[in-house]
Formats: C-alpha cells, sequence, structure tokens
C-alpha cells in the first residue's frame, strides 16, 4: 500500500465516522465550530498516528477519545473560562470516568444535532459561499483541498472562508443555536438555497473536469436525503430532493463521446436512470402529500418529472409544463421562467401562441444580454415560416452568445434561416 | 458511487437484543447522514424458492432447503465517495456482530454498482 492508498483509507474511515463524531462533539461542547475543529484535529491525529500503528479495531472510539482529550485542552488552557465552561469540563471527566469504553453504535439519536449543524452552516449570517463551504465540511465531510478543487478556487481560498465563517459563528453567539418550528420553516430556505447552488455547481460541470466536481452533485444529493431525513415534514425538502434526483438522472445521456453537451430533447432516453427517476417521484409524491404543491423546488421538481416520465421527446407533456410554469411564474417573478413557459407553449399551442409572449419579454431589461430571449424568438419565426426575420433573431443571439459550441449551433441556424428565406 | 452491501451467514440462532438495538442505531445513524438509501432483511431461504437452470432444463425448487451453507441474510444500499468508505462502513458493521453477537460468523459483501453510460 503506498502512503497516498494509506492517506485515503484512513481519510475514507475518518468519513464514515465523521457525523457521529462531530454530532457528539457539538452536543457535549454546546458549540459548532470548536467540535469542527476538533473532529478536523482527530483526523490529523489519525493521519499521523494510524500508518504506523494501523488503524485502530474501533477507530470510532479512537477518534472519539482524542477529540475529547483535545477538547478538554482547549477548555482547560481557558479559551473563555467562565463558569459554563468549566461546568462542561467536570461533567466530561466524570463522563469519561463513567464510560471509559466509547461505543459508536450505542450513542443517541443524531438527528436533532445534524439538524443543528446543517442550519448553522448555512445560517443567513454566513455570505452564501462560506455557507457552501461550511456545508460540504461539516455534513458531507469534504477536505479543505476537495472542495477548492470542486470549486476551481486556491485551498488558502476555502481555509481562511471557513475560518472566517467558523469565527463570525462563535463572535456572533450564534455556535449553538436550534432553530425549531415557525422559525425552522423560514431557515430552511436559506439551507435549501445552499444545498441547491452545490447541485448545480456540480450538474453545470462538464465532464473531463476534475472529478470531484460533477461529485457535488452526490453530495448535494446526500445533504438533500439529511434534510428529508432530519425534517421529514418539510414539503420543500423532498421538493428539492426530488428536482435533483430527478435533474441527475439524465447524467449518462447528457454529454456525447466527445464530452459535449446533448440537449435533453437530443438525449437517448434509454439511458436515463430510471430508478433515480423512480425515487425523484416517490419524492414528489411526499412533497404533494405534505401539501407543498406548489412550493418552488417542488414546482420546478414537476416541471422536470413531465420530461422524466415522457417515453420519448414527443411524448411530453407540454401544456402541463406551461401551466406548471406559470404557477411558478406567480410565486417566483422571474423573465427566464416566462421565456421558458413561452418555449412550452409554442410546444403546446403552436408558435403564434407563443411568440407574443416572447416579443413581450424583448423589453425587459434583465434579459437585454440572454441569448436565449432572442434563440427562441427565432426558433418560432423560423416555425412561422418569417425566414428573415429569424435569420436576424439568431444572428442577434450569436453575438450574444460568447463563443463556443452555442454560438456555433446559433449561427448555423441563421445560416438555415437565411437559405430558407431565399428558397422561397 | 452506489453500493451494494450482501450479509451471508450459515449462523441460525437468533440474535441478541443488544445487537438488534446496535444494528437500529446503525441503520438509523446511516439513514440520517444520508448514506444509507436502502435496506432489507430477508425472511429465511426455507420460506423462499429457487428456480435453477442445469442441464439446460428449468426447474423450480420450494424450501426448505438441505444443504445448510452460507444464506444470504440481507443487504443494504450505500451511496458513498468510494470502495475505502465502503470498506470502512462493513468494517464497522462487522465489529459490531462481533462485540453484540456472540458465535456469529459470516460474510458481508460489497460490490459497487455498474454504471451506466455510454
Amino acid at each position: 500500500m503506498t502512503a497516498a492508498d494509506t492517506h485515503r483509507a484512513i481519510l475514507a474511515v475518518w468519513r464514515i465516522e465523521q457525523p457521529r463524531l462531530i454530532t457528539s462533539l457539538a452536543r457535549m461542547l454546546r458549540d459548532v465550530p470548536l467540535a469542527e475543529d476538533l473532529t478536523q484535529e482527530a483526523l490529523l491525529a489519525a493521519l499521523e498516528r494510524w500508518p504506523a500503528t494501523g488503524v485502530p479495531e474501533k477507530p470510532g472510539a479512537w477518534l472519539m477519545a482524542t477529540a475529547k482529550y483535545r477538547a478538554m485542552d482547549h477548555l482547560r488552557r481557558g479559551r473563555m473560562l467562565d463558569r459554563k465552561h468549566e461546568m462542561i469540563a467536570w461533567d466530561m471527566e466524570e463522563e469519561q470516568q463513567a464510560m471509559p469504553d466509547l461505543d459508536s453504535a450505542l450513542d443517541d439519536d443524531i438527528g436533532d444535532e445534524l439538524l443543528r449543524l446543517i442550519f448553522t452552516a448555512c445560517h443567513p449570517r454566513l455570505s452564501r459561499e462560506a455557507r457552501v463551504a461550511l456545508a460540504l465540511r461539516m455534513i458531507c465531510g469534504l477536505t479543505t483541498d476537495e472542495i477548492a478543487r470542486a470549486f476551481l478556487v486556491p485551498d488558502a481560498t476555502i481555509a481562511q472562508r471557513i475560518a472566517r465563517a467558523k469565527r463570525t459563528l462563535s463572535e456572533s453567539g450564534l455556535a449553538y443555536e436550534t432553530p425549531r418550528g415557525e422559525e425552522l420553516s423560514e431557515r430552511l430556505s436559506s439551507v435549501l438555497e445552499v444545498v441547491y447552488l452545490i447541485f448545480n455547481e456540480g450538474y453545470t460541470a462538464a465532464r473531463g473536469q476534475d472529478w470531484l466536481r460533477p461529485q457535488l452533485c452526490n453530495e448535494a444529493l446526500r445533504m438533500g436525503r439529511v434534510l428529508t431525513s432530519i425534517a421529514p415534514l418539510e414539503s420543500e425538502a423532498h421538493g428539492l430532493l426530488a428536482l435533483m434526483e430527478l435533474n441527475a438522472s439524465r447524467t449518462a445521456a447528457r454529454t456525447d463521446l466527445a464530452g459535449e453537451p446533448i440537449l435533453m430533447l437530443d438525449q437517448n432516453r434509454a439511458l436515463w436512470d430510471q430508478l433515480q427517476i423512480r425515487r425523484g417521484m416517490q419524492s414528489l409524491g411526499r412533497a404533494r402529500e405534505l401539501g407543498g404543491a406548489g412550493g418552488i423546488y417542488t414546482l420546478q421538481a414537476a416541471i422536470i418529472s413531465c420530461h422524466a416520465q415522457a417515453r420519448t421527446a414527443g411524448d411530453t407533456d407540454w401544456s402541463r409544463i406551461a401551466g406548471l410554469y406559470a404557477e411558478l411564474g406567480a410565486v417566483m417573478r422571474s423573465p427566464i421562467i416566462d421565456l421558458n413557459r413561452a418555449v412550452a407553449v409554442g410546444m403546446a399551442e403552436g408558435p403564434a401562441a407563443a411568440l407574443p409572449i416572447v416579443d413581450r419579454l424583448a423589453r425587459e431589461p434583465t434579459l437585454k444580454f440572454y441569448h436565449l430571449l432572442p434563440s427562441v424568438r427565432g426558433d418560432l419565426l423560423h416555425k412561422l415560416g418569417r425566414y428573415e426575420e429569424a435569420h436576424a433573431a439568431f444572428e442577434a443571439a450569436a453575438a450574444l452568445a460568447g463563443n463556443g459550441r452555442e454560438h456555433d449551433l446559433l449561427r448555423r441556424r441563421a445560416a438555415e434561416a437565411a437559405d430558407a428565406a431565399m428558397s422561397l | 458511487m452506489r453500493f451494494m452491501f450482501i450479509v451471508s451467514s450459515a449462523h441460525t440462532a437468533p440474535p441478541p437484543a443488544k445487537f438488534m438495538e446496535a444494528m437500529h442505531k446503525l441503520a438509523d445513524r446511516e439513514i440520517k447522514a444520508g448514506r444509507m438509501v436502502d435496506s432489507g432483511a430477508l425472511m429465511p431461504l426455507a420460506t423462499g424458492a429457487q428456480v435453477r437452470i442445469t442441464d439446460g432444463r428449468l426447474s423450480v425448487l420450494d424450501g426448505p432447503f438441505v444443504e445448510a451453507k452460507e444464506v444470504i441474510g440481507g443487504y443494504a444500499i450505500f451511496e458513498l465517495k468510494g470502495k475505502e468508505e465502503a470498506v470502512a462502513a462493513v468494517t464497522e458493521f462487522m465489529q459490531l456482530h462481533k462485540d453484540y453477537f456472540p458465535g456469529w460468523e459470516g460474510t458481508c459483501e460489497i460490490r459497487a454498482f455498474a454504471q451506466a453510460g455510454p
């Protein structure tokens, strides 16, 4: 076994123990940032000792004992020697005397602590990047290096981001919060936002890049599962999980052999992961059962489910999709949603029905540089036989699309429209 | 990466209560940590059946079966980063058997799901 193999094996063992480790420490110390510090110190200790001694028979107990020992050290050194911490130090010593043999499996329910962890990591007081890094660290056990590679930033950037976030939490008295009831539902949106951000970062990563980037989808899916497990009555958690599962189900079909993206309507649906689609549909059903059919993530999941359930592109229920986009647009004002609705209306009712919607959107300032607007317009015009106008629209879209594949595709469509105009 | 863990054993004695408690707690932890996606304990082979093809012939055998070799007792499906994590997870699972189910012998097989794709 090479040193790299050993390192990976130790990291894997630590990762398996990490959820129990960090939740137990957080509960014991009433301090999430400190608990995180200690789980990292336990990892470093393991990486130092285990190559020589071998992985202990009960690695969880070893890591926990190490972390506790370091915790006592911290407290004794008097970072915040007030009454509370003296009491906790005493409790821990008593606990250690009473239970020398720590047993991982018989620990208490970690659900409450995981809830606390994920809500702490995604606290609205932290910047969005900080929340992302902290969530990936504390819930998924990713190393600084892994997070850095996934987001294409230097290690030091992530290290600083996490350190600063922990400091902010400690200094703002947010080291150990328990959002409940109303507050939980309110704070949930900042958690879901972080999870979805991580998913999208992984989803839009091009194949052939560092494998850690698409791996982010799995981390997000995992966090989604954690959420539905520890907050099972939150419909939007199920909705988001559904959305992610349904999108991820197309992974194998999304790129061709050269790594180039394939549009959804052109994909080989035999490569869509049916089990993942089934799981996504189950989550969607759960979200609806909980009364969340009108939620933002649940609606988006419902839209994707229309595609997921169509055997072929031709079987797609476009009217349903158009209706869902209208519902979504009502709760989430967004010209891009309106544009997507226009596309669906065009497919369901014909291009003439969709064109007025798109023309209205042309006046939206936020879409001024959005290449898909003239691109959709060009497509509708082409279908209506208005080839000269289609050509102009596609050229405008190509100009906005920057370089690369999209640009080439749009120029090709512009040329096709020009040819069609000439053959009239 | 998705893995299936398949437990098989020739052991027939019922599990102690403490062992079952430990198993429940582990399962609970792994579900809440978002890693275990599915699991199932299987009814004894004696209550099941087998359909076989031997010598080009198809035959149906109803339980109970004579050979008392290692029998699949259950499975779990986990979503993990890679084989090292799978090994670590199963090692812990088996350690619990050692600690709370004295005399138990058996195997837990680790198999990754084949990836679909071009």
